[in-house]
């Protein structure tokens, strides 16, 4: 449906002044309020047209200054390149809003989070209970992100309850949050009957660290640096969406080096994480040497990063306005030549993987996640693509991904080996980007300009390699932030994976979770 | 195989293949730590790692110190699956409440004599996370730590030679 088409659809369905359109918004935004009462009508009827899950569903505290509380639901309107915003006001004495879960299954971790947070109801959602914030560790009646919220004061603590599987020969395998490996927390609770795994559930929060709370107050450049933290192995991502809210805030147009710099920077982390996780596929199946030999392509790339930022993890380039380093001749130079034998280098990689009969036996067909359930469960990027599901920001938000014919990658089979097929075939659309990029990296250009500060609210987009990384972001005049939504797409996949391993054996649970590579602190904040 | 055999006459030893002046900085502070090593604990070091809230950049850069290229492991430390394995613990992350106990049970479970390590800025006093309402901070004040590696994060080469000398010094 055409973009007119949806907002007059929108109108018909719901006559009156119960939809009302924010003509301010930007170009790439479309933005609507709601009544409370048909905020989920209109939310469940743009989730048919647009077959896009909850993106972000987020709430802001407006109580001191309009005496209320805000709901936003953002979708992707992927064909139009837009996003669909859909707001509604709820009153702070009684603050509650329809819950949409029972039929959009990606709105319900949002929920529970916007519950623990701001202690705002979503009536009906059947899962009560909190994500972040332990129940063991942190009293109820605190909401850390009201704005009133000073310090946690002691009241009575609730308890976690799992779900259970019961029946005779029903076995219960917890395992975490100290994994045995150097990896982040996360408590993982399988339910096996035999071999097969018939139930996971997943309990996260243990790297929840207020990070959207510290954004509050701050100005651009303090923000920035915090923004790299929220998930360390996307820490170029994450400042790029976020200075992407920014940059629409402020209306500055970045030159035109600073782009293409951009551009050179997300591939190359792309491509290190990419080849990171092929070498974890390796490794998790037992096959070291092409584990060790991924790890080497990954040195080379972080050194390269080095060579070129200052940064092994890209961190301290990005600034709303352009970027603080220059790519000079010579570090193109050094650039093309590192990446030629990056690339040959990963070719063979895969070239080892093919051959061995035995490593393509143990990844076909392990850990699938079909279409209709990635669909339905809103997997996002890299997940989403490996199941079929066309769905890449560099495809539909184009940018200059548009000049240099960015070519999607998708697989159709869902399992280990179509992750792993889509990651290879990115690592080399990744070389060819840079390539393009590089061309057009001119010597002397300027590389970042001096923002006006301005009063506010964008959404920040990009896609990371995990998937696409949003920020939300409002601003007052002074520049400093008002409050910061951020979802990392492991928010969303981590539902993808609990699915993917059923029936599938514990032994083959690290190779599955290792195709997904999703992220902890991304999820937890 | 035929591929693997070729790679790996191809490939040859990677270890010294980084840049000349920082692979002999590394190979020096690395036999001097491994003979650190043998003198202090009999063989070779073993560290349990805990992640209490970190980005995951730290976790990266101590896997990256194992990859064959600095290859730690034949300096004489191993990282260990167990906390029952390991004389020293390394701590990365700005330590969130909901990771407090997991960390102290963590520490309790490793036999003595131990030491605790700290990796990173966030798990010296929470760095870029100090002051937010979920983050205990100071490890300090957790755990009896003995030796601080600084950074964001703190690079293989940092890695190696923050180990060098603090084992000096002992």
């Amino acid at each position: 449906m055409d973009h007119p088409e949806i907002v007059s659809h929108i109108r018909d369905k719901f006559p009156g002044d119960r939809v009302s359109l924010d003509p301010h918004a930007y170009p790439d935004e479309l933005r609507m309020h709601a009544s409370p009462e048909s905020f989920k009508g209109v939310c469940l009827e743009l989730h048919k047209i647009l077959s896009s899950p909850v993106m972000m569903l987020f709430a802001l505290d407006e109580r001191a200054k309009l005496n209320k509380f805000v709901i936003n639901c953002v979708f992707a309107d992927m064909k139009k390149s837009r996003w669909i915003i859909v707001s509604m006001d709820t009153p702070p004495d009684k603050a509650c809003f329809d819950s949409l879960s029972k039929d959009i299954y990606s709105a319900s971790l949002f929920e529970r989070e916007i519950k623990e947070m701001f202690g705002i109801e979503p009536t009906g959602n059947p899962d009560p209970r909190r994500l972040n914030l332990h129940d063991e560790v942190w009293p109820q009646g605190n909401y850390p992100l009201r704005k009133d919220f000073v310090k946690m004061q002691d009241g009575p603590r609730g308890d976690y309850r799992f779900n259970r599987v019961e029946g005779s020969g029903v076995f219960e395998v917890p395992v975490g949050p100290v994994h045995a490996g150097i990896i982040g927390p996360g408590h993982f609770r399988f339910s096996v009957a035999g071999e097969p795994i018939i139930n996971l559930e997943t309990r996260f929060g243990f790297t929840h660290r207020g990070a959207e709370k510290l954004f509050e107050g701050r100005p651009y450049p303090e923000a920035v640096r915090i923004s790299e933290c929220i998930s360390g192995d996307s820490a170029f991502a994450h400042s790029l969406a976020f200075i992407n809210a920014a940059e629409k805030i402020v209306g500055v147009s970045v030159p035109a080096k600073a782009a293409y710099t951009r551009g050179i920077l997300l591939e190359l982390e792309r491509m290190y994480n990419h080849v990171n996780d092929i070498g974890g596929i390796a490794i998790d199946v037992g096959f070291s040497f092409p584990a060790a030999y991924a790890s080497i392509i990954k040195e080379a790339i972080l050194q390269l990063n080095e060579k070129l930022t200052g940064s092994r993890y890209l961190k301290n380039v990005n600034l709303v306005g352009g970027v603080s380093i220059d790519i000079d001749e010579t570090g193109k130079r050094a650039l093309l030549e590192s990446l030629g034998k990056i690339k040959r280098d990963i070719e063979e990689l895969a070239r080892m993987l093919e051959a061995s009969v035995s490593f393509m036996d143990r990844v076909d067909t392990t850990g699938a996640l079909r279409r209709k359930t990635a669909e339905d469960i809103g997997v996002v990027g890299l997940a989403a693509r490996a199941s079929g599901i066309p769905m890449d920001l560099r495809k539909y938000f184009p940018g200059i991904y548009k000049d240099a014919k960015f070519n999607m990658i998708t697989q159709a089979s869902g399992d280990v080996l179509a992750r792993l097929r889509v990651r290879i075939s990115e690592s080399g659309e990744s070389c060819r980007l840079i390539e393009e990029f590089a061309r057009d990296l001119k010597e002397g250009e300027e590389i970042n300009v001096v923002p006006e500060l301005r009063e506010g609210c964008a959404i920040g987009y990009t896609e990371g390699w995990r998937g696409p990384v949003l920020y939300w972001l409002k601003t007052d005049a002074g520049g400093s932030i008002e409050r910061c939504k951020i979802v990392d797409p492991s928010f969303h996949n981590w539902q993808g994976l609990s699915y993917a391993v059923l029936g599938n054996i514990i032994p083959d649970f690290p190779v599955c979770n290792k195709s997904f590579d999703l992220s902890y602190s991304g999820n937890d904040l | 195989m035929r591929h693997i055999l070729k790679n790996r006459i191809l490939k040859g030893v990677v270890t010294r293949h980084i840049e000349p002046e920082l692979s002999n900085e590394v190979e020096a502070a690395g036999l001097e730590l491994l003979t650190a090593i043998r003198k202090r604990f009999g063989r070779s070091l073993h560290v349990r790692e805990v992640d209490t809230g970190s980005c995951g950049a730290c976790e990266s850069e101590i896997i990256s110190a194992n990859n064959p290229i600095y290859d730690l492991q034949r300096f004489g430390i191993n990282f260990v699956a167990s906390p029952r394995h390991a004389d020293a613990l390394l701590v990365t992350g700005p330590v969130s409440k909901n990771m407090l106990i997991a960390l102290k049970k963590t520490y309790d479970a490793m036999p003595e004599p131990k030491f605790v390590i700290t990796f990173g800025d966030c798990a010296l006093d929470g760095g870029i996370f100090k002051n937010s309402y979920y983050v205990e901070g100071v490890i300090k004040d957790i755990l009896p730590v003995a030796l601080h590696i600084p950074g964001c994060p703190p690079n293989p080469a940092i890695m190696i030679k923050s180990l060098l000398a603090f084992l000096k010094e002992q």
